[in-house]
């Protein structure tokens, strides 16, 4: 997070030196309206997300659904999912989140809202038809550790700045391609400076040009560590970390995209919802671009907590 | 001189405000951990009578068991005082766990949705009460740490605070499940 925020400052500070002139102090003026710019998209979505999302899994509540006429083993999985809900959130000592089913086969769950007194928790109808209770609490329970965790807030946040890196390096890349780098208040302070400017300047081009990229990767780094964490404070909740881990190994086994989570939540399911092969490789690529960690590494340390490892 | 010595002073009061105020919340939180549990544990006692009219029928030869779960039901809605309350409510759990494994015995029975359902229920507002004692225990025990601590704990009694009590296991036989099990099963 820290590496983040310096990233992005030094993103921000290139950018107005090169275009705003070059005296010691410059005032960031490109640097807050990329932040500014890019804050108000994930205020939008901080407010309303949970709603979008929601709609666009097709997700039902649970209540509605179990007034809908559920059949009998149906109304029991619902009950047990209301009740798990339930019992997690007493756990936790927090209000108990709102209950959703999503109509989709793939085994997986996620989480949303901006706080915990306005969170959903959504599950899969694969993952009720896959899990047993125990292992269902563990899963709900890692969801209300991102609700309790404030991961929600966090990606949010981190979304703003990768939006504030994206539209900075492409005012940049327009600029480039006009020459109107280097004409502003550089021009003429090069001769005194000299080499050293040079090539800090080359660094920064460098640097803004991979920027989205590099953005992209620092957010998963981030949503990476927040798994783990949501996973170890989950079985803090459950006492009962191997439930958790053997509802992961399910959820592995049945790995499938589930189409109906888009990609901007996916750092708050459960399981990678895009499906991607990368997710459970290991290796310095999955590591560097995959929300979520290798499977097996999730479940290694979940079991080093329940020492079965 | 005067005004470090003022500083130091200020600083010295700011502290104590806020160690004042985190104490209040604390002990509130702890309050409130303990009448959740409550809470469960009436849930619990108006869901037994039902449990027991649904399988009465099917268990006509366990007059005894269900007997059993009904009086241990009564004496605990009459306890009086946290301890005896403890006590009752462990005789509760007992009784209830030898209806269940009792009912293993009735295939009809187990698969009946209604008592399907009950027993879910029932699973369930066990786990509320277990869940609602971790979590009394839990801020309890951080409320008890804030107190504790140096330099806390010589404003913390000035203040009139108490470590608040956690909650025991009462019963020797509810005490050897968890020995038994080493798999961090609660």
């Amino acid at each position: 997070m820290a590496g983040f925020v310096a990233f992005f400052l030094f993103l921000g500070y290139g950018f107005d030196r090169v275009y705003f002139g070059g005296g010691e102090f410059v005032f960031p003026i490109g640097t807050l309206t990329a932040f500014g710019v890019g804050s108000a998209s994930a205020l939008t979505s901080y407010y309303s997300g949970d709603r979008a999302v929601l709609l666009s899994a097709g997700a039902v509540s649970v209540d509605r659904a179990l007034s809908a006429g559920a059949s009998d083993g149906d109304t029991l999985k619902l009950r047990q999912l209301d009740n798990v809900v339930e019992e997690m959130s007493i756990a936790a000592g927090l209000p108990k989140p709102k209950v959703y089913v999503v109509p989709d086969p793939d085994p997986n769950a996620f989480a949303t809202g901006r706080d915990p007194e306005h969170a959903s928790i959504a599950v899969t109808r694969g993952l009720l038809d896959a899990v047993t209770r125990d292992e269902l609490q563990g899963v709900v329970a890692h969801e209300l550790s991102h609700v309790r965790n404030l991961d929600i807030r966090l990606m949010t946040v981190i979304a703003a700045m990768v939006g504030a890196i994206a539209l900075l390096s492409d005012w940049t890349s327009r600029g480039l391609r006009h020459g109107s780098v280097g004409s502003g208040g550089r021009r003429g302070r090069s001769k005194d400076k000299g080499g050293a400017a040079v090539v800090l300047l080359v660094i920064w081009i460098v640097a803004i040009l991979l920027a989205p990229l590099i953005g992209q990767m620092l957010a998963m780094m981030v949503s990476r560590r927040r798994e783990y964490l949501a996973d170890a404070s989950g079985a803090e909740l459950t006492r009962n970390p191997l439930a958790l881990a053997s509802a992961l190994e399910k959820i592995e086994q049945a790995h499938a995209p589930t189409p109906s989570v888009k990609r901007g939540t996916a750092h708050l399911c459960i399981a990678d919802p895009l499906g991607k092969a990368v997710g459970l490789r290991q290796g310095w690529a999955p590591d560097l671009l995959a929300s979520h960690p290798p499977m097996a590494n999730r479940i290694t340390a979940l079991r080093q907590m329940g020492f079965q490892a | 001189m005067t005004w470090i010595a003022l500083g130091i002073v200020a600083l010295v009061v700011f502290w104590a405000i806020a160690l004042y105020n985190r104490l209040i919340s604390l002990r509130n939180q702890v309050l409130n951990g303990w009448r959740q549990i409550d809470v469960q544990l009436k849930r619990r006692h108006d869901l037994i009578p039902n449990l027991v009219n649904t399988v009465r029928g099917a268990m006509e030869f366990e007059r005894d068991t269900l007997t059993q779960v009904m009086e241990a039901r009564a004496r605990a809605v009459s306890a009086i005082g946290p301890s005896d309350a403890a006590r009752k409510e462990g005789e509760l759990s007992q009784a209830l766990g030898r209806l269940f494994a009792v009912s293993e015995n009735y295939p009809t029975l187990r698969a009946n949705d209604n008592v399907k359902m009950l027993q879910e229920e029932l699973t369930s507002t066990e786990n509320k009460v277990g869940f609602a004692r971790q979590f009394y225990n839990d801020i309890a025990t951080k409320f008890n740490i804030a107190q504790q601590t140096f330099p806390s704990n010589v404003f913390a009694s000035m203040l009139g605070f108490k470590p608040a009590e956690l909650f025991e296991i009462t019963e020797a036989a509810e005490r050897q499940v968890p020995a038994v099990d080493l798999s961090m099963r609660k």
